[in-house]
């Protein structure tokens, strides 16, 4: 049983490429030994900035032989027929085995092919790997033809065992598989051997390479934890920087530094983020004062100066970089404390999207909607609209241009200097959150309503110009909207009634646009039938349309000649109430229905059961919507919701039969005189006990309560369908057990479309 | 920096730069003479790097970039500042090793200050042209720019060239230890004149900043470009032959047109007067021309064409 050690030894591999680049290795090497008929213990792959490196234990040392029968063409059929089964068999006439057969003796080929060594497989495996490997960029150098993330240099590749290792046989564009490696660039030139996989590793690390990624994370943190330690500072965690300085250096050598009195001044935020984004430092922060004070880089080599130098010069970079930023910082006080009004100004020249327009247009939408949502969360409608207002005006400054993942961030510091309460301040900071499936979700009201009147803005305005998302695209972020909008919801249980306000906020858009004469309503005589075409077609067909209204009315008036002249007016016209309100607010809502199946399934509450609740009224109210579908979802747990549903299934089913073989509708006068047995009576008994139950429940959106309520329906439905032939023989009977069923029905309808739920 | 070996100003930089590329066996080229954004626009660079002829280069380009100008005050930023440019086709094998000699050589030690390749893809829209590589480290600071060229012009790199791009100023400041580059000493500094960067460029970035930001005559140089533009095409379009029959395609002359207009785009944008949408358009239009002069320049000689060294 060989082990097989691989190395494709490189110029320097970009850190974020490289935990994907192991994983690719593994796989093709390790899949194309299995499809050749080898097998393996285990298999672990490794990086450093220079070398992609794969081990691969227990593997066997030939592929096993295999046999094959084939049946060919019988004894006296023609020539040809013979031949073409030699050549496609690769076997000589003598090789053959002439067989009965059912239709007489026919040829047989037995076709044997002997297993290979490891190292042939091997050999192909890897030349195979090499020129398909799957680098996001790959790049030529030289004269050659051969790819690779950058240039490639040498391959290692031995099989090992008890008597030794063995190299493997391969050459690919000039470079031939050895069994040798270098070390640190610097520290440990010189090439070595190697004989196998815990002898390369070892090796490695004399010649002071740490093979493993994550020993080489484990050690910057600890070491940088070590250095903080000292000073009684804290490494602040950043486990995707860390992840890249791992694939950034072969040797960690963690040094510590200290930043300037002078930039201690400056938010902690910008201070990380500088030294984070063009210095790939660590920050360290000192608990005493609350404050960023030092950092952390990490060099790649051990100094006889113990890296005096190497830190000298960061500070030094550090210096110049945090000058600048200093220099930023001071230039937005002094913005904004004079209130801003440059950077509002400067919104109006961005554009936020040609058609919805500049940033400034969408802050007045987002500013009027947030005064909207306002009371709706609990907030104060003034500094919820004034928060809007300012939320997004760091986007002109000066340390939001350099860094613009601080957009918000300085957004608060800005309006804490220009004197606005901590509330509006804080808006401006969290109104873009949550930003994923795991960000935190605001919970100040203000900060709500501004984060709402934001999401809900952007997905009004890309549904009303028709950019919705389409499978995997997705560019404008509209399903992290809609995911936000739920969550936020959520977690302020704020009961909004979507449907009133999208609508609200859509024809408010219009009519701006309309204001600012960019769109043309749609004219009585273009016929509402033509709703369901494309909004781009429609546009088009539109300005057709208006068109040749106006060429009608200007030829009419001064003859052929304003042909022409007429296409330019429309050529930059839109239309978007072409969309007609009520549809896209349906459309918009179907959509938040969707995004809000695909969280609460992550919560454990089945599809079905959230369309059954949304099959009911209220459910642009999401609140609701999720309240009901938990308590139903409770429900459907036990033993009486499974039964009940069950119930209710079979009454609405032998209603449905009756109903179509009748045509009518049973839906009212069931009359408890008719009821013959005692299930029957106390089944009316249950049903009068349970309706004003379910009802009032519902009414104070005690969902629990209206899910007991019901379930107490479960024994003497039971208990009616076990004794109770529906169908009697006596017309009057029968309708009355009809109408009782509706009676059934209607209970269940009061909570959910039962109809809905699986199984 | 402590090393007994360190040059002791900007001139001896560049000197030891010369020196050591030469012994490598680099062409030791002059600037070229005429106003480019940085070094991979001078011809040795961007059409010696189309085609089979191998090819081995080194030099200093002057490069303005008229946004930069900060009237020398900035420690960092000049509108007008020196590139040093190795380029070499097809890239050895060993260039990275041949790119840390050159830090050697200017006193930068790589057993005491901590070099990096971090990666870092150059792309240059106006010219058609990306590669890969890096950035290089030392110390935390970029000290170069190291890109295998993949494409020029729009055509395929075969062979590949291997391009070095060295900030000559930010460079020296760090090797020579100074926190301004105006104090930057230019020659000698115990030479009898001693001369520092402010006392050749101080004058010179202030005038040249006001100069680019409000002086330039937009109307000019608009219409310069226009000019540069019409030639270029007008070159690119003429017959090969000249009027005795002889073939002469004019790759160069061409070329000099398209690095004009891009200079003049530059100082366009220097002056505000180009909108966020114009950019783009205006970037196309500079590529059209680089890439139209890539094309002819295919067809000569220095591009190995009708030899046996053509891709």
């Amino acid at each position: 049983m060989p082990d097989l050690l691989i190395e494709l030894f490189s110029e320097e591999i970009p850190a974020r490429m490289q935990p994907r680049a192991r994983e690719d290795l593994k796989r093709l090497i390790t899949d194309g030994l299995v499809e050749a008929g080898l097998t393996y213990a285990s298999a672990g792959a490794f990086s450093t900035p220079r070398r992609l490196a794969l081990t691969v234990e227990g593997l066997t040392a030939h592929s096993p032989t295999t046999r094959e029968e084939r049946k060919g063409p019988r004894l006296d059929a023609p020539e040809a027929a013979l031949e073409g089964f030699l050549r496609s068999t690769g076997l000589t006439r003598e090789q053959l085995q002439a067989r009965d057969d059912k239709k007489g003796q026919v040829w047989f080929a037995v076709i044997e092919k002997p297993g290979r060594p490891a190292a042939a497989i091997v050999a192909e495996v890897l030349e195979a790997a090499i020129r398909t490997f799957p680098w996001p960029k790959s790049m030529r150098w030289g004269a050659g033809p051969l790819r690779w993330v950058r240039p490639l240099h040498g391959v290692l590749c031995i099989l090992t065992d008890e008597a030794g290792a063995e190299i493997v046989p391969l050459t690919v564009e000039g470079i031939t598989a050895g069994n040798q490696t270098r070390g640190h660039r610097f520290m440990a030139p010189d090439a070595f051997t190697v004989t196998s996989f815990e002898d390369y590793a070892a090796k490695l690390r004399r010649a002071k390479v740490m093979l493993d990624a994550t020993e080489r994370a484990d050690e910057i943190r600890s070491q940088a934890e070590n250095l903080a330690f000292a000073r009684g500072w804290n490494i602040v965690s950043d486990e995707a920087l860390l992840a890249e300085v791992a694939g950034l250096v072969e040797w960690p050598v963690p040094l510590m530094g200290v930043i300037e009195d002078r930039f201690l001044t400056l938010p902690p935020e910008v201070l990380q983020t500088s030294m984070k984004e063009h210095q790939k430092f660590f920050s360290a922060l000192n608990p005493a004062t609350g404050r960023i004070e030092g950092f952390v880089t990490v060099a790649n080599i051990e100094t006889p100066d113990d890296g005096a130098t190497i830190l000298a010069g960061n500070q030094r970079v550090l210096a110049a970089r945090l000058s600048d930023a200093a220099f930023f910082w001071q230039n937005d006080l002094r913005e904004a404390k004079s209130g801003m009004t440059a950077w509002a100004e400067g919104l109006k020249s961005v554009t936020f999207q040609s058609k919805l327009g500049s940033q400034a247009d969408r802050i007045a939408r987002i500013a009027a909607l947030a005064r909207e949502i306002a009371p709706l969360v609990g907030a104060d409608p003034d500094q919820a609209e004034r928060a809007a207002r300012l939320a997004k005006l760091d986007l002109r400054s000066a340390m939001v241009g350099e860094f613009p993942e601080l957009q918000g961030t300085m957004g608060r510091y800005y309006a804490l200097e220009a004197g606005e309460p901590a509330a509006v301040a804080e808006a401006a900071r969290d109104h873009y959150k949550p930003l994923g499936p795991s960000d935190e979700v605001p919970t100040a009201p203000v900060s709500v309503a501004v984060a709402l009147a934001d999401k809900l803005d952007t997905l009004t305005g890309f549904w009303a110009i028709d950019e919705k998302p389409t499978g995997s695209k997705d560019p404008f972020a509209l399903r992290r909207a809609a995911l936000g909008v739920i969550r936020l919801i959520q977690q302020s249980r704020s009961q909004v009634a979507l449907a009133a306000l999208l609508s609200h906020h859509y024809h408010k858009m219009l009519s701006i646009w309309k204001e600012q004469g960019r769109l043309v309503e749609a004219p009585d005589d273009y016929a509402d039938a033509q709703l369901d075409k494309p909004l781009a077609v429609k546009e088009a067909e539109l300005k057709g349309h208006l068109l040749k209204k106006s060429l009608v009315a200007e030829t009419v008036e001064k003859g052929a000649a304003a042909v022409t002249s007429l296409e330019r007016p429309f050529a930059n016209l839109w239309s978007v109430s072409l969309l007609k309100g009520e549809v896209l607010v349906r459309d918009l809502l179907s959509f938040l229905h969707d995004r809000l199946k695909v969280h609460l399934r992550e919560q454990g509450i089945r599809h079905d059961i959230i369309d059954a609740v949304l099959a009911q009224e209220g459910s642009d109210d999401l609140v609701q919507v999720v309240a009901r579908a938990t308590a139903l979802n409770d429900m459907l747990k036990t033993e009486d919701g499974k039964n009940l549903t069950q119930g209710l299934k079979r009454a609405g089913n032998i209603l449905a039969q009756a109903e179509e073989k009748d045509g009518v509708e049973y839906s009212f006068g069931a009359d408890p005189k008719f009821a013959e047995t005692e299930e029957e009576r106390a089944l009316f008994a249950a049903l009068d006990a349970a309706d004003p139950a379910i009802r009032r429940a519902m009414e104070a959106q005690d969902y629990p309560a209206a899910m007991s309520a019901i379930a107490a329906l479960r024994a003497p439905i039971d208990a009616f369908f076990e004794a109770v032939q529906v169908n009697s023989d006596n017309q009057i009977i029968r309708r009355n057990r009809l109408n009782l069923l509706s009676r059934i029905r209607e209970a269940g309808r009061q909570i959910a479309d039962f109809t809905k739920i699986e199984g | 920096m402590t090393s007994p070996n360190r040059p002791r100003s900007f001139q001896e930089i560049i000197l030891r730069l010369q020196s050591y590329w030469a012994a490598q066996g680099c062409a030791i080229l002059q600037p070229y003479d005429m106003e480019v954004g940085a070094g991979t626009f001078h011809p040795a660079t961007t059409l010696r790097s189309l085609g089979g002829r191998a090819w081995a280069a080194a030099y200093v380009q002057p490069s303005r970039r008229p946004t930069d100008g900060r009237y020398g005050e900035n420690p960092n930023r000049l509108q007008h500042y020196y590139q040093y440019q190795v380029i070499i086709k097809p890239s050895p094998p060993d260039l990275q090793e041949l790119y840390l000699g050159s830090l050697r050589a200017i006193g930068l030690d790589p057993m005491i200050h901590d070099v990096r390749f971090v990666e870092d893809d150059w792309e240059s829209p106006t010219l058609g042209a990306w590669g890969l590589g890096w950035e290089v480290w030392c110390d935390g600071m970029e000290v170069s720019q190291f890109t295998y060229f993949q494409q020029v012009g729009g055509h395929d790199c075969r062979p590949v060239s291997g391009e070095l791009t060295y900030g000559l100023e930010r460079l020296a400041m760090y090797v020579l230890g100074v926190e301004h580059v105006m104090d930057m000493p230019f020659n000698d500094p115990e030479a009898p004149i001693a001369l520092t960067y402010g006392d050749i460029f101080r004058q010179t970035e202030q005038e040249y900043s006001r100069w680019n930001f409000d002086q330039a005559d937009t109307e000019m140089l608009l219409q310069h470009f226009k000019d540069a533009e019409a030639e270029c095409a007008r070159i690119l379009e003429a017959a090969p032959e000249d009027s005795a029959g002889r073939r002469i395609p004019m790759a160069h002359p061409a070329y000099d047109q398209a690095i004009k207009a891009s200079h003049l785009f530059n100082l366009l944008d220097a002056r505000g007067v180009i909108s966020v949408t114009e950019r783009q358009a205006y970037i196309g239009r500079v590529r059209a021309l680089a890439k139209g002069c890539a094309d002819l320049f295919l067809t000569t000689d220095a591009a190995g064409a009708g030899s046996d060294q053509a891709a």
